[in-house]
């Protein structure tokens, strides 16, 4: 590890003596006043007593080097001197340095800068209320927001007017769709497979290892297919709205589309939320058929079902009405991932920070939501006897 | 003051040789060579995508050249390992086009961070420095609490050459010092440029566009032209043939900046 000193090449330390004269003090310096030194010289002079001596005579002449930190140091012992009553019978120091010495005199006279701790608890205080007021004043936005999206986006579908961007759409259908198909079929299968397995192993006890077809099947199509979808889509695209969209809010290009007289919610928002709309419900329906397959492997290979036992088991378990109660929750969760994703995207500020914080919150309150509607959609299922 | 006195053979703070940049294809600087005396202030000119800021990069170590020897302090930047390059960084200060300020920490708190990294000095001296810092380059003190956000374009880029000031370098690096600034807080940038490196004796290598700043600041200046570097004071760069540096100089804007 190479220290400042040894970069800075100091070849003589810096050094600070005083001694007692006849009607004062003499303080006289010399070596290198550079930064690595300015710390200790820091106490040194802070340790020199003068006694309260009225006349003090300052002898810079052996200084070989000075900077601004040094220049620094010597000015403030000169000014705490004259502060405390005493006079400065004299001051010199080697004629180069003196034009740094003046300047520093006449530009600098601000105290020091104080630095503040974020992390006091008057700070824990004030950061409390502000999130509060912060929380309350989001949710009526995010009301306002879901009240003007909601309204664009049923004209969009039932009386279309010509202007919805089809290349924009079809655009966020690839990117939220067919790239997403891998990660979600992988996912899926896995899940499937450790349902099964779990399952399996449970059920053995009872001798109803049969039963294992039935608990994949349903628990794959009513709940973990379109779940696991929509927490993947909520990381995946959820956090691509808005760290696109926050981007181009840093960039000024949402300001310049304004400017243009372009709508940006039909722009921005409009094919983003359509765009799910369509996928989702189809990934989770891929999802769905994946899970089955990953419990359809486990099973043949724990239980040793044959793929045709395995079919057999599963239509007598599941109907289309199961199908139905994962697919209907599909929009749902699409909407609300959408709606997060370019909501939080249009209220990035313009700095670099807060792409990346909204975009971590984007994502933890889309996936949020998901699971809150999912558990509301559990609870009317059962009331409705579903 | 900081020209330090170390047995400098040469005076050449930076000198490169035969230095090649590419872009896949697409070559930017074909061996080019410039030397910076120490003391004197360089300005870098260049038509857009002349690879200026390539230059300034390749020299900070910030880019790797295809090929040729980068000196900086008499040091082969390319051939340093991390803590040698350690060492030469706190020998120099860089000031980013806007300014690069951290944007979680607040004026005060970025002009510390060098020091802080790299020195022992009680928090109330570098309180003591930042301040000083902050007046050197002309900025008021309650800027000092304020965070990048919170900053004009101009206090910006003040608080980021407070900041390439903290350890007090021998060399400073300036990316566009004066781009996006108003003329009037141009000139006064200009102005503390020529009087921080008078007082403190700097080496000063920038990229500009503002011929006004050339004027004003540079003791002489490299023109990027055709993949190659020209050399020379404002007087005989107007007489250099190029048709391009004699737009520069010579075209409408020249003329009302220089004349």
């Amino acid at each position: 590890m190479v220290t400042l000193s040894e970069a800075k090449h100091v070849d003589e330390r810096a050094w600070v003596r005083a001694e007692k004269r006849q009607g004062g003090t003499k303080l006289s310096f010399g070596g290198d006043w550079v930064v690595p030194e300015a710390s200790h010289l820091d106490v040194d002079l802070r340790q020199i007593d003068l006694g309260g001596a009225r006349n003090v005579e300052m002898d810079g002449s052996k200084i070989d080097l000075i900077d601004s930190s040094g220049a620094w140091l010597l000015l403030r012992t000169r000014r705490e001197i004259e502060a405390a009553g005493g006079k400065i019978a004299a001051f010199t120091m080697p004629p180069t340095f003196e034009p740094l010495f003046e300047t520093l005199d006449r530009v600098h006279n601000a105290p020091p800068v104080v630095i503040h701790h974020h992390h006091s608890f008057r700070h824990f205080l004030e950061r409390t209320g502000k999130g509060s007021v912060h929380f309350l004043n989001q949710s009526v936005e995010m009301m306002n927001y879901l009240g003007r999206v909601t309204i664009e986006t049923g004209e969009a579908i039932i009386k279309p007017r010509g202007n919805l961007r089809v290349a924009a759409l079809f655009h966020q259908i690839e990117e939220t769709g067919i790239t997403a198909l891998p990660i979600v079929g992988l996912l899926a299968f896995l899940l499937g497979v450790v349902l099964a397995y779990q399952g399996a192993d449970q059920l053995k006890r009872f001798g109803a290892e049969i039963f294992t077809v039935n608990l994949v099947g349903v628990a794959v199509l009513r709940e973990i297919g379109g779940l696991i979808t929509a927490i993947i889509v909520a990381g995946r695209s959820g956090s691509a709205f808005t760290a696109q969209i926050g981007t181009m809010n840093v960039n000024e290009e949402i300001d310049a589309m304004q400017t243009i007289g372009l709508n940006t919610v039909d722009v921005l928002v409009l094919p983003r939320i359509l765009g799910l709309l369509i996928t989702l419900p189809l990934l989770t329906f891929y999802a769905d058929m994946m899970g089955l397959a990953g419990g359809g492997v486990m099973s043949y290979f724990s239980l040793g079902l044959t793929i045709p036992v395995y079919m057999r088991q599963l239509q007598s378990a599941v109907s289309l009405s199961t199908l139905m109660v994962g697919l209907i929750k599909a929009p749902v969760f699409a909407f609300v991932i959408g709606l997060v994703g370019c909501f939080e995207g249009l209220k990035v500020e313009r700095n670099a920070a807060s792409v990346g914080k909204l975009t971590t919150r984007s994502v933890v309150e889309s996936i949020f939501l998901v699971i809150v509607f999912d558990a509301a959609f559990s609870i009317l299922f059962s009331i409705l006897g579903i | 003051m900081s020209a330090h006195k170390q047995p400098s053979d040469d005076d050449l703070i930076i000198s490169l040789r035969g230095v090649t940049n590419a872009f896949g294809d697409n070559i930017i600087h074909d061996h080019v060579d410039l030397d910076v005396r120490r003391g004197e202030v360089m300005g870098i000119v260049g038509g857009s995508g002349a690879g200026k800021s390539v230059l300034l990069h390749t020299i900070i170590g910030l880019n790797k050249p295809v090929s040729g020897s980068i000196k900086v302090f008499g040091e082969e930047i390319a051939g340093l390992s991390g803590i040698e390059l350690r060492a030469v960084d706190m020998r120099w200060g860089v000031l980013f086009q806007e300014g690069a300020l951290f944007s979680s920490q607040s004026v005060a708190e970025n002009i510390q961070v060098p020091m802080r990294e790299y020195t022992k000095m009680s928090q109330e001296l570098m309180n003591e420095l930042a301040s000083m810092k902050l007046s050197m380059v002309g900025l008021p003190e309650d800027a000092a609490p304020k965070f990048p956000s919170e900053l004009s374009g101009g206090m910006k880029k003040r608080a980021g050459l407070a900041r390439s000031l903290s350890l007090d370098p021998e060399l400073l690096f300036l990316d566009e010092p004066t781009a996006g600034l108003d003329p009037i807080s141009a000139s006064q940038f200009d102005m503390l440029v020529r009087d921080l490196q008078k007082s403190l004796n700097l080496t000063v290598c920038m990229v500009t566009h503002d011929l006004d700043t050339l004027r004003a600041t540079t003791d002489r200046i490299a023109v990027l032209v055709n993949k190659k570097i020209k050399v020379g004071t404002i007087e005989t760069l107007r007489k250099d043939p190029d048709p391009w540096i004699q737009e520069y100089f010579n075209g409408p804007r020249g003329h009302a900046a220089l004349s």
